[in-house]
């Protein structure tokens, strides 16, 4: 089972054109800031939200074009949204049973189904319960095996992990992840988590206000982000800017040297914060690359510090991520000035 | 629903009245004190185009003179009468309702019989259903109407057919004389057992179907006074009058 | 300080008449009732009719406003469009219409001259006013508003994300609507419904209007109130009581929703 859905839709000002394809037995990952766009593409993959454009195919099967639309019941999707929405007055297996009985099958074989689906994600034992008696955790869960209870081609996962607390998110998380490695349809999550998109997704698919900013594999966007909020995410300083050299970029924070670079024209340059060393004052030697910048912010997060700052001359924003020592040492409080520095090696440049 | 209404008119106006009474130092024996007065009088709804008739008259003959005339059914009126409501004269269709009234009612005041009223039939213009008597009234496939057992254009519809040995089959009791004729008015009902006087007033919305008088029930108006105050003195004689009892005869009454 | 105790004590005289309005009327009903007689008053041969006439004609009001008022409902809480705000608005009418145009009202529809009322006659030969069906009609036109605007409330407060759900998981329009919304505003329409009947049983204007009156065959239990008073107090009192108590019951069954 593959998807192919190409969604436009325009709800007053707001417009969202977002395409998402992916191959059978794979998870795609909707990346983005709230109010992106989102779950306005899921809504319009499950038949939530009409299209204004576009279409959704499903291995070849049409469920929305300009043509033809299907109502929400007859296209096979899963829906487990950040707040389970588990139906209050039933009971956990009656939640699960309500998929398979509202698609044609036996009271009997239906709850076999809910109590086989609640048994692979290890609640088999809370199938009495109301959702009232469950914790987050466990009615996520069962909101999960709910939406798998029905064999979805495609399984829409919205934030499913957001509304937990840390400890019960990475139980949910790896639980997700196991039940997923055997789903034979396709998964689209979205979510804002990076951790989530990189331990579940096969692709990631960034969008900002609509549009899609970047998509590929993980270690490709992780390596190579081509946007501001993509670069956000993943933990990259980057900088739009056009070739000079076969070594020398110039950006929006200024000319970067980099250790060779074989393109011309407009180039995306990125490197990580931990590449970045910080002086009190302008270092001699062999970095070429040194801006004179204020400190904004410092979170200490156990050895390490994330030091946000923003270079005087461009007024850029650069992270650096250094040691708690060096806070220490250099003094780094908010208001400070210091030389934060980046060796050629460090620096890659890819075309934009 | 019209009792109801009236009823609360007539407290409303009598209050009225006892205020603009105590406004101006008034009091039940006032006769040394001159205008402006007011003279409270509660009616039987079927007599209220000529009372408002009358009442004007009298105020036109008597500048600073006030006469309230609140209409009702007269058993409502009675009792509000009963319990406590002001009134210099009251004028009822029918003595039955007399005994709502407390007792030695007329002891300061007088009574009188005011004027007198028969049934009549209400038709629709033309009377398509060539309605002609009681007896169209235990027709099943006709929709008559009569006033409620309890109010007094009821009581003498019950009198009449029970002296006539029929057994009427009224699709409704309407709560009074006007509710009952309306429903012929409004085409809703065939036939309506009403007094003369409303048909009259009426005019040529309703037809009339007269009862001959061996089959006819009377009904008596009395009219009581219960003081003797110069305009309630004045009221009722002009009430009793030559000119009052024109205008009633006009409007359907059978006089004294 | 003074002056706080002051405005305290004139807001509490206030409160305090505000209570006296309207307890003290049912003080007087309850006072002038003669007990030891209640029962023997209520054997007025208008009095059984007229309560046997209310319930059965109010039950029927009641299960046909369930039939149609809570599929009414359910639409109105999912619609967005100016139809929508256009039909609440035409069902909020007949709540603050004097019940008695109500009724002329009705009887311009449903009479022997009206506009539905006409050709049904001409046809049929049927004649609505003076049926109990013109009663039933009467209790319809105030009670269903009420109805279905206490169901809509209830029904619009459900998470829509929950039809949502339902609809991925394959429930049809009717399945999401018999399964889902009807359980989940199930204390909504159970207030509603009592609400409603609450209305039609005390339904006088456009009954008495439309339906006339009738011992046994349109004179509910109001009208029949209304008429003993001239005739027969005691009755008129001792029924009063008994629709006192019908609708204290009926409270109570709110109770456990107003109170929370």
């Amino acid at each position: 089972m593959s998807l192919d859905a190409h969604v436009v839709t325009h709800r007053g000002d707001f417009a969202v054109d977002v395409a998402v394809q992916t191959d059978p037995g794979t998870t795609v990952a909707l990346l983005g800031p709230n109010g992106s766009g989102k779950t306005t593409t899921l809504d319009a993959i499950a038949g939530l939200l009409p299209l204004d454009g576009g279409h959704v195919r499903v291995s070849g099967v049409t469920w929305a074009d300009a043509h033809t639309v299907l109502p929400p019941q007859r296209r096979r999707t899963g829906l487990v949204a950040a707040n389970h929405l588990l139906f209050p007055h039933l009971t956990a297996l009656e939640n699960v049973a309500f998929g398979p009985r509202s698609r044609g099958l036996g009271r009997s074989a239906a709850r076999a189904r809910a109590r086989a689906e609640l048994d692979a994600l290890g609640i088999g034992d809370l199938a009495g319960r109301r959702p009232t008696a469950l914790s987050n955790g466990q009615a996520q869960r069962t909101a999960l095996a709910r939406a798998l209870a029905t064999d979805p081609a495609v399984l829409l996962l919205d934030e499913p992990l957001s509304a937990l607390d840390p400890t019960t998110r990475a139980e949910v998380r790896a639980g997700l992840a196991h039940r997923l490695a055997g789903f034979a349809g396709v998964t689209v999550l979205v979510t804002h988590d990076p951790l989530d998109a990189l331990t579940l997704a096969d692709r990631l698919v960034f969008v900002e206000a609509g549009r899609v900013v970047q998509s590929g594999p993980p270690a490709e966007v992780v390596a190579r982000p081509r946007d501001a909020y993509v670069a956000h995410v993943v933990g990259l300083n980057l900088y739009a800017g056009e070739t000079r050299s076969q070594t020398l970029v110039e950006t929006s924070v200024g000319p970067v040297v980099t250790s060779g670079h074989d393109h011309v024209g407009p180039s995306w340059v990125s490197f990580a914060p931990a590449a970045v060393s910080l002086y009190p004052a302008r270092p001699g030697g062999s970095p070429r690359n040194a801006w004179e910048c204020t400190v904004r912010a410092v979170e200490i997060v156990g050895q390490t510090a994330r030091v946000r700052l923003t270079d005087d001359a461009s007024g850029e924003p650069v992270v650096a991520e250094v040691t708690t020592a060096s806070v220490a040492e250099l003094r780094l409080q908010t208001g400070a000035t210091v030389w934060a520095t980046v060796k050629a090696t460090e620096v890659t440049a890819y075309p934009a | 629903m019209k009792p109801v209404g009236a009823g609360l008119g007539a407290a409303l106006g009598a209050t009225a009245a006892v205020l603009l009474l105590a406004s101006c130092g008034g009091t039940s024996e006032g006769a040394t004190q001159q205008p402006p007065s007011t003279v409270t009088v509660l009616a039987a709804a079927s007599l209220t185009e000529a009372f408002t008739e009358l009442a004007t008259a009298y105020e036109d003959a008597h500048p600073g003179v006030t006469v309230e005339v609140s209409t009702g059914s007269s058993t409502t009126l009675a009792q509000q009468i009963a319990e406590g409501a002001p009134a210099d004269v009251y004028a009822g269709a029918g003595t039955g309702a007399l005994a709502q009234l407390p007792e030695g009612y007329a002891a300061d005041g007088g009574e009188e019989v005011l004027t007198r009223n028969v049934l009549e039939i209400a038709v629709q213009p033309g009377n398509p259903q060539a309605i002609s008597g009681l007896t169209d009234f235990a027709r099943t496939d006709l929709d008559t109407v009569l006033c409620a057992e309890t109010v007094p254009c009821g009581r003498a519809a019950d009198e009449a057919f029970a002296s006539a040995g029929i057994t009427a089959t009224p699709a409704s009791r309407e709560l009074d004389v006007k509710a009952t004729l309306a429903k012929v008015e409004l085409g809703e009902a065939d036939a309506a057992m009403v007094y003369r006087s409303d048909i009259v007033a009426a005019r040529d919305a309703v037809e009339g179907v007269v009862i001959p008088d061996e089959e006819n029930v009377t009904l008596d108006y009395p009219l009581v006074w219960f003081d003797e105050d110069e305009h309630t003195l004045g009221f009722v004689e002009l009430l009793l009058g030559d000119r009052g009892q024109q205008v009633l005869t006009d409007l359907g009454f059978s006089g004294r | 300080m003074r002056r706080l105790a002051g405005s305290s004590a004139l807001l509490f005289a206030l409160a305090g008449l505000g209570v006296a309005l309207v307890a003290l009327p049912m003080l007087g009903l309850l006072l002038r009732t003669d007990w030891g007689d209640v029962l023997d008053d209520l054997r007025s041969p208008i009095v059984w009719p007229a309560i046997r006439l209310s319930l059965i004609t109010t039950a029927i009001t009641l299960v046909l406003a369930l039939i149609v008022g809570t599929p009414l409902a359910w639409l109105l809480s999912r619609s967005q469009g100016r139809a929508g705000r256009w039909l609440r608005a035409l069902l909020t009418v007949p709540i603050v219409l004097p019940p008695v145009v109500g009724g002329v009202a009705l009887l311009l529809a449903y009479g022997r001259n009206g506009v539905v009322g006409a050709p049904i006659f001409e046809a049929f030969g049927l004649r609505l006013p003076f049926t109990p069906v013109a009663v039933v009609l009467a209790q319809l036109f105030v009670a269903l508003p009420f109805y279905v605007l206490a169901v809509e409330g209830a029904m619009r407060s459900v998470d829509r994300r929950f039809d949502a759900v339902a609809a991925t998981l394959g429930a049809s329009p009717t399945r999401v609507f018999l399964r889902v919304a009807l359980p989940l505003a199930a204390p909504g329409i159970v207030a509603g419904a009592a609400l409603a009947w609450a209305r039609a049983l005390g339904e006088f204007g456009a009954t008495i209007t439309f339906a006339g009156n009738l011992t046994g065959r349109t004179q509910t239990a109001p009208l029949a109130v209304y008429v003993s008073l001239q005739s027969d107090p005691q009755a008129a009192i001792a029924l009063s009581v008994t629709m006192l108590a019908v609708s204290v019951a009926v409270l109570g069954l709110l109770r456990g929703r107003w109170s929370g």
